[in-house]
C-alpha cells in the first residue's frame, strides 16, 4: 500500500500531540479532578457538620466551666429534672400533633386543588403557598400580635360570633395549642405542594381503569392514589417530623418557653440553657437528646428514598 | 309486548338517573373543592393581611379597642417611613443582603461543582459522599448550634456577619447539591460524549453544557439558598447580640420590641419589609420555587 | 480522511464479561462500513472503542495509521452521530454545529463558512436559528449529521442513528445519509441492528454476533454466499428457511431428504462439493423468495417441484407469504398474489435448487 509510508509518519506524529496522556491516565486524572471539585463540599460536611457533631458529644461530657470531664453527668441531671422531662414530652406532643395535622390538611388541600380545572390551579397554589415563603420568625410575629392578650384580633372574631375570649399565650395548654396552630399554618403548604406533585404523577388511565373496574371515588383514593403516593407521603412526613421536632423560631417568638417554662421544646430549651444561661455543656446535651430520634427517622427516610429510586429504575 | 316495552323503559330512567347523579356528584365535588380552597386561602392569608393592616395604622388607632381591628380607618405610611429612615433598620437590611449574597455565591459554587463531580465523574468514595450529602441535609440547625457557637467563638467571629457567612452553608449546601445531582443526572449521557468528541474538557463541559442545560435547577437551587439564608433565625439569634451586626430576622424580632408599650405598627411594618424580598422572588419565580421544593423528594 | 485498522481488539468488562472477543477489521479510506448484528453482539462497543468513549482492553485501533488506543476522543479527529442525536438543547442549530469548531479555536469566518456549507448539503439552512426543541425528528437527525460534517473529521461514526425515527422517515434519511457520504466521501463506520439499513448503505457489511465477526463482505455477497448459519438467517427478510435434512446417494444423483418424504435433487454442479456429506444429517437452507409458485415458461434451471399445504396465508399486496409447518419446522414461501392460496389447500410450489444452501449442523458453517 502506497499510503503506508505517509500514514506511518502521520501515526507517530499524532500520538505525541499529547505526550503521555493515555486513556488510563485520562481516567485517573478525571477522578482526581472529580475529587477536587467535590473537595469544598467535603470540607463543609467535615468541618461544619461532622466535626461539630463530634465536638458536641465532647462538650456534653464536661462540667459547666468546661474544666473537667463528668461523663454522662449532664444527661443524668437533665433526666432528673422535671422541667426537662416536660420538654421531652412537650417536644414529642408538639411534633407529632403538628405533623399529623399538617399531613391531613395538606393532603385534603392537595386533593381539592387537583380536582379543580388546571387553569385555576396556579393561582390557588400561589396563594396557599404564601405562608411557606415568609420567613417563619417574621410571620410568627404577626401571629404573636394576633394572640396579644388585650388586642387579640382572633378574640375579636370569637367575641363577634358570641364565643368567649381565649387566653392564647397566657395559659399553658392554650399556649401549646397556639404554637401548634402557627406551625400547622406555616407547614401545611409544604405538604400540599409535595402531595400535589405526587398526585400529578399518577397517570389518569389508572383512575379510568379503576372506574371501569367499578371503583367509587373513595375506593379510587384508597386503592390507587394512596398506594401510588405511599412513598412520597412517608418521606414528607418523616422529613417534616425532623424539622418540626427541631423547630425553634415559633417557640422563641411566640412564648419563649413560657408561661413558666411549660412550652419549651428541645431547641428552645437548649438555647435557654446553653446560650442564655451560659451552661454550654448542658445545652449541648439537651440538643443531643434529639439525635436518636433523628437517626431513626433518617434511617426510614433513606430507606424510602432507596426504594423509590429502585422502583423508578 | 308490554313486558318488552317495560324493561327498556325501566332501564332508561335508571341510566338517566345515574348520569344525572354523576353530573351532580361532580358538581358537589367541585363545590367542596372551591369551598375548601376559599376557607384555606382566608386562613393562610389572614395573618399577613392583618400584619399589613396593623402596619398602616397609627399607634392611637391600634390602641383604640372600639370597632373591628381588621380594617384600617386612617391609613398611614408613617411606620414604614420611620423604619426606612432608621439607620439601624437599614443596617439590618444591608447585613442581610451582604450575608445572603455571599452565602448564595458560596453555596452555588460548592454545590454545582460537587454535584457535577458526583453525578458524572465518580471517584473513590463518591457514592458514600452522595449519601452523606443527603444525611447532612436531614441534620437540623438546632442540633449543632451549640458546638458551632463554641467554634465560631473560638474563631473570634461571634457578633460578626462573617461568622454567619461561615456557618450558613450548612443550611444550604446539602440540599442544593442534592437537587443539582438530580438535575445533572437527568441530562443524557450522550450529551457529555458528544461534547467530549467535540473537544470539550471537563471545565468546558460543565460551563458550556451542564450549567446551561440544567439552568432551571440552578435557578431553583439559587432561590432555595437565598430563601434559607434570608430567613435563617437560629444561628443569628445565637451568634449575634450587637445590633449593628444583626441581619433582618433577628433584628426585627429583638430590636423593634422595646419595653412594654410595643410599637406594633412599626413592628409589623418591619416584619413585612423584611419578608418582602423572598415574597418578591417567589411572585416572579414561583414555578422554579415549587420545582426546587419538590425536587428533593421527586428526584431522590 | 483515513483508513481504520482494528487489530485483535478485545473489550472485557469488570467481572470478566467479554463484549468483544478479539476482532480484526481493515476499513479503507472513503469506505462506508456497517456493523450489524443483534443487540449485545458488541457492535456498539466496537464503535465506542473507535470513538474513545470506551477503553480498549486488548489489541489496538489505528486511525489513519496512528494507533489511537491511548488518545482521548477529542484528539482522535472523529465525529459521531448518536441514536438520540445528543444535540445541545440550549444552543441553536448553528451553535450546535459550531461548538466543536469553536472549542478548537477556528476563526469565526471559517466556522461560518463550514456551517453554511454543511447546512447546504443537508438542506437545513432555514433552521440555523432554531433550538433543537423546535425541530422534527428528521431535522434533528440532519443537524446531528451537520455537526459531524462541519468538523471534516477523518472518520464518521454513526451509532444507530435512525432507530428513533418512524419507518417512513427512516427510509428517507437512509437515502440522505448515502447521499451525504457520496458528497463528502469521509470514511464512515455505521452501527445498526437493522439488516436492511446495513444492506442498503454499506460498501461492506460486518456481521457481528456474540462479540465476534461472523462475516465481512459486500451486501450481495452476504446475501448470496453467507459463511455461517447466523449470517444466512440474519441477512434477508423474511429470514431463510432452515430444514433438518439428510443427504443421500440415489440412482446416480445426490438427493436431499426432507421431512414428510420430500426429496429434492442437488444440482449437478454442486454434487462434488456436497459428496462427502452423503449419508449425514445436514440443515437445508432456502430463502422464501426461492420457494415460489410454479410459473409458466420459467427458465430457471434446477427448479424442483414440491407440494406443500400452507397453514397461514399473509397477503402483502405485491406478494403473498405462505407459512408451512413441516414436522415442527416452520418454513415460508413467497408466491404471486394472483395465485389463490388459502390455509389447508395444497399448493404446487417450486424450489430453486440453484440457490440452495447446506449447513453442517455441527459447526453451523456453510458446506
Amino acid at each position: 500500500m502506497a499510503l503506508d509510508a505517509t500514514t506511518a509518519t502521520a501515526g507517530p506524529a499524532m500520538a505525541p500531540a499529547r505526550p503521555g496522556l493515555t486513556l488510563q491516565r485520562f481516567a485517573r486524572r478525571r477522578s482526581t479532578i472529580a475529587f477536587l471539585m467535590a473537595l469544598p463540599l467535603i470540607t463543609v460536611i467535615a468541618g461544619l457538620v461532622a466535626w461539630p457533631a463530634g465536638y458536641a458529644i465532647y462538650l456534653s461530657t464536661l462540667n459547666r466551666r468546661m474544666t473537667s470531664f463528668i461523663g454522662l453527668g449532664n444527661f443524668e441531671i437533665l433526666l432528673d429534672s422535671e422541667t426537662f422531662l416536660m420538654v421531652i414530652w412537650q417536644s414529642c406532643f408538639f411534633a407529632i400533633t403538628a405533623v399529623v395535622l399538617k399531613a391531613l390538611l395538606g393532603f385534603w388541600l392537595a386533593h381539592q386543588l387537583h380536582h379543580i380545572p388546571t387553569k385555576g390551579q396556579r393561582i390557588w397554589r400561589g396563594l396557599l403557598l404564601l405562608p411557606w415563603v415568609v420567613p417563619p420568625a417574621l410571620s410568627t410575629l404577626g401571629w404573636w400580635w394576633m394572640f396579644d392578650p388585650s388586642y387579640s384580633s382572633l378574640n375579636w372574631i370569637l367575641n363577634a360570633i358570641g364565643a368567649p375570649s381565649v387566653p392564647w399565650l397566657g395559659e399553658p395548654w392554650w399556649a401549646r395549642i397556639s404554637v401548634i396552630i402557627v406551625n400547622v399554618w406555616a407547614g401545611t403548604p409544604f405538604f400540599m405542594i409535595m402531595y400535589l406533585a405526587a398526585l400529578k404523577s399518577v397517570p389518569d388511565q389508572l383512575y379510568e381503569a379503576a372506574a371501569i373496574d367499578g371503583a367509587t371515588g373513595w375506593q379510587g383514593l384508597r386503592y390507587v392514589t394512596l398506594p401510588m403516593m405511599r412513598n412520597i407521603i412517608s418521606i414528607t412526613v418523616l422529613f417534616s417530623l425532623i424539622v418540626t421536632f427541631a423547630n425553634y423560631d415559633i417557640v422563641r417568638v411566640l412564648t419563649n418557653g413560657g408561661p413558666r417554662d411549660l412550652t419549651h421544646v428541645f431547641a428552645s430549651y437548649a438555647f435557654q440553657v446553653g446560650v442564655l444561661a451560659g451552661n454550654i455543656p448542658r445545652g449541648a446535651a439537651v440538643s443531643l437528646f434529639m439525635f436518636p430520634l433523628l437517626a431513626i427517622v433518617a434511617f426510614f427516610v433513606l430507606r424510602g428514598v432507596n426504594q423509590r429510586s429502585k422502583e423508578m429504575a | 309486548m308490554s313486558a318488552t316495552a317495560a324493561s327498556p323503559s325501566a332501564a332508561v330512567p335508571g341510566l338517566g338517573r345515574r348520569i344525572g347523579s354523576l353530573r351532580k356528584e361532580r358538581r358537589w365535588a367541585l363545590l367542596t373543592a372551591y369551598i375548601s380552597l376559599v376557607v384555606a386561602a382566608i386562613v393562610m392569608l389572614a395573618p399577613p393581611f392583618y400584619m399589613l393592616i396593623t402596619s398602616l395604622k397609627t399607634s392611637a388607632e391600634i390602641s383604640d379597642l372600639s370597632g373591628t381591628p381588621w380594617i384600617v380607618r386612617n391609613p398611614t405610611l408613617d411606620n414604614y417611613w420611620a423604619l426606612i429612615s432608621d439607620p439601624m433598620f437599614r443596617g439590618f437590611f444591608f447585613n442581610s443582603v451582604k450575608i445572603t449574597v455571599c452565602v448564595v455565591a458560596i453555596t452555588m459554587v460548592i454545590s454545582v461543582f460537587a454535584a457535577f463531580s458526583l453525578a458524572r465523574m465518580k471517584f473513590f468514595g463518591s457514592g458514600v459522599l452522595a449519601t452523606g450529602v443527603f444525611l447532612t441535609y436531614l441534620v437540623p440547625d438546632t442540633l449543632l448550634f451549640i458546638p458551632l457557637y463554641q467554634i465560631v467563638g473560638n474563631l473570634g467571629l461571634l457578633n460578626s456577619i462573617w461568622g454567619l457567612v461561615l456557618v450558613y452553608p450548612t443550611l444550604t449546601v446539602p440540599f442544593c447539591t442534592w437537587i443539582m445531582i438530580g438535575y445533572f443526572a437527568s441530562i443524557p449521557k450522550e450529551l457529555d460524549e458528544a461534547a467530549l468528541i467535540d473537544g470539550a474538557n471537563w471545565m468546558q463541559m460543565l460551563t458550556r453544557i451542564f450549567i446551561p442545560v440544567a439552568l432551571p435547577g440552578i435557578i431553583a437551587a439559587t432561590i432555595f439558598a437565598f430563601t434559607v439564608s434570608w430567613a435563617a433565625f437560629v444561628y443569628p439569634t445565637a451568634f449575634i447580640t450587637r445590633p449593628d451586626e444583626m441581619p433582618l430576622t433577628i433584628g426585627v424580632v429583638s430590636q423593634l420590641i422595646r419595653g412594654d408599650t410595643f410599637a406594633w405598627g412599626q413592628l409589623m411594618a418591619g416584619a413585612l419589609l423584611a419578608a418582602l424580598p423572598p415574597v418578591i422572588v417567589y411572585a416572579f419565580l414561583m414555578d422554579y420555587y415549587v420545582a426546587g421544593l419538590t425536587a428533593g423528594a421527586t428526584k431522590g | 480522511m483515513a483508513q481504520v485498522s482494528i487489530r485483535k481488539v478485545v473489550k472485557e468488562y469488570e467481572g470478566g464479561v467479554q463484549a468483544v472477543k478479539g476482532i480484526d477489521l481493515e476499513i479503507a479510506d472513503h469506505e462506508f462500513v456497517v456493523l450489524v448484528g443483534p443487540s449485545g453482539c458488541g457492535k456498539s462497543t466496537t464503535l465506542r472503542m473507535i470513538a474513545g468513549l470506551e477503553e480498549i482492553s486488548g489489541g489496538e485501533i489505528a486511525i489513519g495509521g496512528g494507533v489511537v488506543n491511548d488518545i482521548p476522543p477529542r484528539d482522535r479527529d472523529i465525529a459521531m452521530v448518536f441514536q438520540n442525536y445528543a444535540l445541545y438543547p440550549h444552543m441553536t442549530v448553528y451553535d450546535n454545529m459550531a461548538f466543536g469548531l469553536m472549542l478548537r479555536k477556528f476563526d469565526k469566518a471559517e466556522i461560518r463558512r463550514r456551517v453554511e456549507n454543511a447546512a447546504r448539503i443537508l438542506d437545513i439552512g432555514m433552521l440555523l436559528d432554531r433550538k433543537p426543541k423546535a425541530l422534527s425528528g428528521g431535522q434533528r437527525q440532519r443537524v446531528a449529521m451537520g455537526r459531524a460534517i462541519v468538523r471534516d473529521p477523518k472518520v464518521f461514526l454513526f451509532d444507530e442513528p435512525l432507530s428513533n425515527l418512524d419507518a417512513k422517515l427512516r427510509v428517507q434519511m437512509r437515502t440522505e445519509i448515502k447521499k451525504v457520504h457520496q458528497t463528502v466521501k469521509t470514511t464512515t463506520i455505521y452501527v445498526t441492528h437493522d439488516q436492511i439499513e446495513a444492506m442498503t448503505l454499506a460498501d461492506r457489511v460486518v456481521v457481528m454476533n456474540h462479540g465476534v465477526i461472523e462475516q465481512v463482505g459486500p451486501p450481495t455477497e452476504l446475501y448470496h454466499r453467507p459463511a455461517t448459519k447466523f449470517v444466512a438467517g440474519f441477512i434477508g427478510s423474511p429470514a431463510m428457511n432452515f430444514i433438518p435434512a439428510r443427504l443421500e446417494h440415489g440412482s446416480g444423483a445426490l438427493n436431499i431428504h426432507l421431512p414428510d418424504n420430500i426429496v429434492l435433487p442437488v444440482p449437478e454442479e454442486r454434487r462434488s462439493r456436497y459428496a462427502s456429506y452423503a449419508g449425514k444429517e445436514v440443515l437445508f437452507g432456502i430463502r422464501p423468495e426461492h420457494l415460489t409458485e410454479i410459473r409458466p415458461n420459467d427458465h430457471r434451471p434446477n427448479l424442483a417441484p414440491l407440494h406443500l399445504t400452507p397453514e397461514v396465508v399473509e397477503p402483502m399486496g405485491m406478494e403473498t407469504l405462505v407459512h408451512i409447518w413441516l414436522q415442527g419446522t416452520e418454513i415460508s414461501a413467497r408466491i404471486d398474489p394472483a395465485i389463490p392460496a388459502e390455509p389447508g389447500r395444497p399448493l404446487a410450489l417450486a424450489a430453486d435448487m440453484g440457490q440452495m444452501h447446506l449447513i453442517d449442523p455441527q459447526t453451523d458453517r456453510m458446506i
